[in-house]
């Protein structure tokens, strides 16, 4: 068991001029299962390596428990990477499936066949052990896989995008179980994945990465309902949270014909850089029905309703006669928004609705940085995060 | 979202039966070929002019594929072609199937479990080995990261006495200007985890011969990946007798198969040494020689094999002052022709021409010795085509196998990425005695690095929180619950 820091690791490729990783600093604790998530390209891997000791660290240094292991060897580091990709063995029992990377530590047999009976006791497969992995379900072998992992009993484990290749209903089904393991296991765990929705649903924190820098850490809830900047904002959340740059009068953001009435923290963060102007987050389960041109209430013109039983969603626009606001570069694109509804008050295709965000749900970004202006978010039950 | 064929412009492939599980598709169009473990379904198609292989896995996965091979094969490396990547599909009842993607199938291939029909001897373990080590270092030159390395995910192709290897499974891979030494050995490290694990299984299969150790040829790969990798790339200093030198080191790449195409040379600070480093080098010196002399596309080994026959028809037969060009199309018009020409059509599936070329070499090598004297090339090719060829297995692929001989295995649809492959179709002979060529050159020293020192200890940060263990978030956070 050990806690994890990256203390201002950086790690910067030959020939390349941006870090790859830039000072990170993360202390992740005994036990926790941390999920580092982030674009294609924003240093995830490099990261995970960084700990494994596969990539040098040209700056800062990386603890595991009270032990500088900067320096270690990767195999003295007592860290178990769980590779992306698991081949099972067909003419090899499930034992011996889980067993074979202790015997390649030379690990003795009776000790290997304990640690592996323990291992399949935790993952429900001791009745499979001697059995060929024919005769298990995907999930199954999935968990085999896990098992070989396991069976180490290493300090930390690390996992890169383990779910990458398996199709959607394995997916869902193994990242519950690898979190429900994990927390059974206790073992501090360090989770890489592009998908959001993974990091959500599996982390007891979640750091966002973006070109190489670390943007947030946090619970989900964290990520979900304070995020730090806009980048935070867009990434974090399914479909994700509207976002638009819009001219700010007396304390009111113009949006479209409507004026929405800002936080006052937020107002009174604004610099002179933003020129009057903030980015605007809401997400679209934020948004309540209101009358046509009520106090505040944004006019949203319906594209398309996509229906999912329980859910409904309007992807639509906002109509501006007052001219686009000039800089969207923060936004997601264009006036483009998505409003969850009530699924049983479905409108039409090219109906106009009018929405206003519910008290304390905005998210107010400064138009010149992108980060956040207001500083929690206040929930329906009133309670200030 | 409907069907949609992105790739090779073949008419046919809109003809498959794509509203089909490819474990579903007839028989009929299945060619039943060897294959390496997989997750995925793979299974070979023929099509009226070739076979391709098709497998499926999700859309932005076969898509990422696709461009990764086609960006390898760009770059020049040993891979599979990709074909097409096929997204949309539905089945007959509007569900959605995964997408597929489509690559050639590698004529002549063989996966590493196709080899053997009782055990798999150490020597061909070895020779497996070693052209993955090969393969593995030729695409770390070119900046490729492989993330899954194996046996199963490399094919492989006689090559005269050696193999030569082929990437397969490009799926977690990845491009740079460049690997870090971090990215290179986790990627043998991976290939050591992989290889134990192939070598284990085929153990636990009886189909290993009781003397290979699976540990040991593990760190075959690592060995032969090393001296490689540091013969290819390691920097020399020279003080003297310079232009003799650069000519030595260029003449040992080439001798590893490599040309250089650029090569960095830099004077030290005080100018009286020379520091030189192969900046790029290219596999396949032999290959592109003999393809400019003959006009012949082979293999690296078989290109050392034939261009040392020519060399000596050039000194015995033709003349050595003779033009090199025009001695080489004296060979090719009088020694290797004939030779190709005299394998009768039915036999000409089993093995590629410069292939039976160089085993009719060994079988000459053989005659000569029992007979105690040189036999001609015409009557070597006679015995050849007669008492070894027949019982060659067909290694071209296995085309027009009935339904019926299909293994059980390989149609058995509900559990695709465990499947046996189908059985081993041909056997390893041992033809390969008194051949010497492509050994790789020895690296040479150790390098008897001391570990890292350590620096100042310096005071452990500080973990505040304990455990941040708590229930999952009240609120049920939209869209986790679709991807
Ligand atoms: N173009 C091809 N030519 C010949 N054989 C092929 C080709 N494509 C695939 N194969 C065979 O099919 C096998 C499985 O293919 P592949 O490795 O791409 O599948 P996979 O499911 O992605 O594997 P993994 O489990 O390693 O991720 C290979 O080992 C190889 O033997
Ligand atoms: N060997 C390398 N040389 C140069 N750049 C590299 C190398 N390996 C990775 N990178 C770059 O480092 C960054 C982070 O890569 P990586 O950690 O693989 O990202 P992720 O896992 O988040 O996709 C990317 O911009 C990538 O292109
Ligand atoms: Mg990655
Ligand atoms: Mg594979």
């Amino acid at each position: 068991m050990a806690t994890v820091t990256y203390d201002g690791a950086s790690r910067i490729y030959p020939g390349t001029e941006r870090p790859a990783v830039d000072k990170l600093n993360i202390e992740i604790a005994d036990g926790e299962f941390l999920v580092m998530v982030g674009p294609s390209g924003c240093g995830k891997s490099t990261s995970l390596r960084m700990l494994a000791g596969l990539e040098d660290i040209d700056d800062g240094a990386i603890w595991v428990g009270d032990r500088d292991v900067t320096h270690v060897q990767p195999k003295d580091r007592d860290i178990a990477m769980v590779f992306q990709s698991y081949a099972l063995y067909p003419h090899m029992s499930v034992a011996d499936n889980m067993g074979f990377a202790l015997k390649i530590a030379k690990v003795d047999k009776a000790e290997i066949r304990s640690r592996v009976e323990d291992a399949a006791k935790i993952l429900d497969l001791t009745e499979y052990l001697d059995r060929k992995p024919k005769a298990l379900s995907g999930g199954q072998r999935q968990r085999v896989a896990m098992g070989r992992a396991i069976v180490r009993q290493p300090q930390v484990f690390l996992m890169d995008e383990p779910l990458s290749n398996l199709d959607a209903k394995l997916r869902v089904q193994t990242r519950t179980q690898i979190a429900a393991l994990q927390r059974r296991l206790g073992t501090t765990t360090v989770y890489v994945t592009h998908d959001q929705t993974e990091a959500l649903t599996m982390g007891d924190r979640i750091a966002v990465l973006k070109d190489g820098v670390l943007q947030q850490v946090g619970t989900p809830r964290d990520m979900y309902d304070t995020p730090k900047n806009v980048f935070v904002a867009g990434f974090i959340g399914s479909p994700a949270m509207n976002l638009g740059t819009y001219q700010v009068f007396d304390g009111q953001a113009q949006v479209g014909r409507a004026k929405v009435t800002l936080s006052r923290d937020a107002i009174a963060q604004l610099k002179a850089d933003d020129k009057n102007h903030v980015v605007l987050g809401f997400r679209p389960e934020s948004l309540d029905r209101a009358a046509p041109n009520a106090e505040g209430a944004i006019p949203i013109e319906v594209d398309i309703v996509e229906e999912l039983g329980s859910d409904a969603f309007v992807y639509g626009s906002i109509p501006n006669e007052f001219g686009e606001s000039k800089d969207l570069h923060f936004a997601a694109g264009d006036s483009q928004v998505v409003v969850r509804i009530d699924p049983r008050d479905v409108p039409g295709k090219g109906d106009t609705i009018w929405v206003t965000i519910r008290g304390g749900e905005q998210h107010v970004f400064s138009a010149a940085t992108g980060d956040r202006l207001n500083a929690a978010t206040i929930h329906q039950d009133g309670i200030v995060k | 979202m409907p069907l949609h064929i992105n790739g090779a412009g073949h008419p046919e492939f809109m003809t498959l039966p794509w509203s089909l599980p490819l474990e579903q598709w007839p028989t009929d169009q299945i060619a039943a070929l060897p294959r390496g473990i997989s997750r995925h379904v793979v299974r070979f198609v023929k099509l009226a002019d070739r076979v391709v292989a098709i497998k499926e896995t999700n859309a932005s996965i076969a898509e990422r594929e696709f461009v990764m091979l086609r960006e390898l094969q760009r770059l020049g490396a040993p891979g599979v072609v990709p074909l097409a990547v096929v997204s949309g599909r539905t089945n007959a009842l509007g569900e959605p199937l995964e997408a597929a993607l489509i690559t050639e199938h590698l004529q002549f291939s063989l996966p590493y479990r196709s080899l053997f029909s009782q055990a798999l001897r150490e020597e061909t373990t070895t020779r497996f080995v070693d052209a993955l080590a090969v393969l593995l270092v030729r695409l770390h030159l070119l900046g490729f990261y492989w993330g899954d390395v194996s046996l199963s995910n490399a094919l492989f192709r006689r090559d005269a006495a050696e193999f030569t290897a082929y990437l397969v499974d490009a799926e977690t891979g990845d491009l740079h200007a460049s690997l870090s030494d971090g990215q290179r050995s986790y990627d043998t490290e991976i290939a050591r985890m992989n290889i134990i694990g192939e070598l284990m299984d085929l153990e636990a299969q009886g189909h290993l011969e009781d003397t290979v150790d699976p540990m040991a040829i593990a760190d075959r790969l690592q060995e032969r990946y090393d001296e490689l990798w540091e013969a290819l790339t390691q920097t020399a200093t020279y003080t003297s007798n310079i232009p003799l030198r650069i000519a030595t080191r260029v003449k040992e790449l080439n001798d590893l198969g490599f040309d250089v195409s650029e090569m960095d040379m830099r004077e030290t600070e005080n100018g009286d040494a020379l520091v030189m480093r192969a900046k790029v080098v290219d596999a396949g010196h032999h290959a592109r020689r003999l393809m400019r002399l003959t006009g012949l596309d082979v293999q690296e080994n078989q290109a050392r094999r034939l261009l040392n026959d020519l060399d000596e028809y050039r000194v015995l037969v033709s003349h050595p002052s003779e033009d090199e060009g025009y001695s080489a199309h004296q060979w090719l018009m009088k020694v290797f022709e004939p030779t190709v020409r005299a394998v009768p059509r039915e036999f000409r599936k089993k093995l590629e021409p410069a292939q039976v070329f160089h085993e009719v070499l060994d079988h000459r090598w053989f005659l000569a010795e029992a007979a105690d004297h040189d036999v001609a090339m015409p009557v070597a090719v006679a015995s050849y085509v007669k008492n070894v060829l027949p019982n060659r297995p067909d290694e071209q692929s296995v085309l027009g196998t009935p339904a019926s001989e299909l293994n059980a295995a390989e149609m058995t649809a509900d559990l695709p990425a465990l499947t046996a492959e189908v059985e081993a179709r041909s056997q390893e002979t041992p033809v390969f005695e008194g051949d010497n060529t492509g050994a790789w050159g020895r690296a040479t020293e150790d390098e008897a690095d001391a570990t890292a020192p350590d620096d100042e200890p310096a005071p452990p940060p500080t973990v505040t929180r304990q455990s941040t263990k708590r229930e999952p978030p009240a609120h049920k956070v939209p869209g986790s619950e679709r991807d």
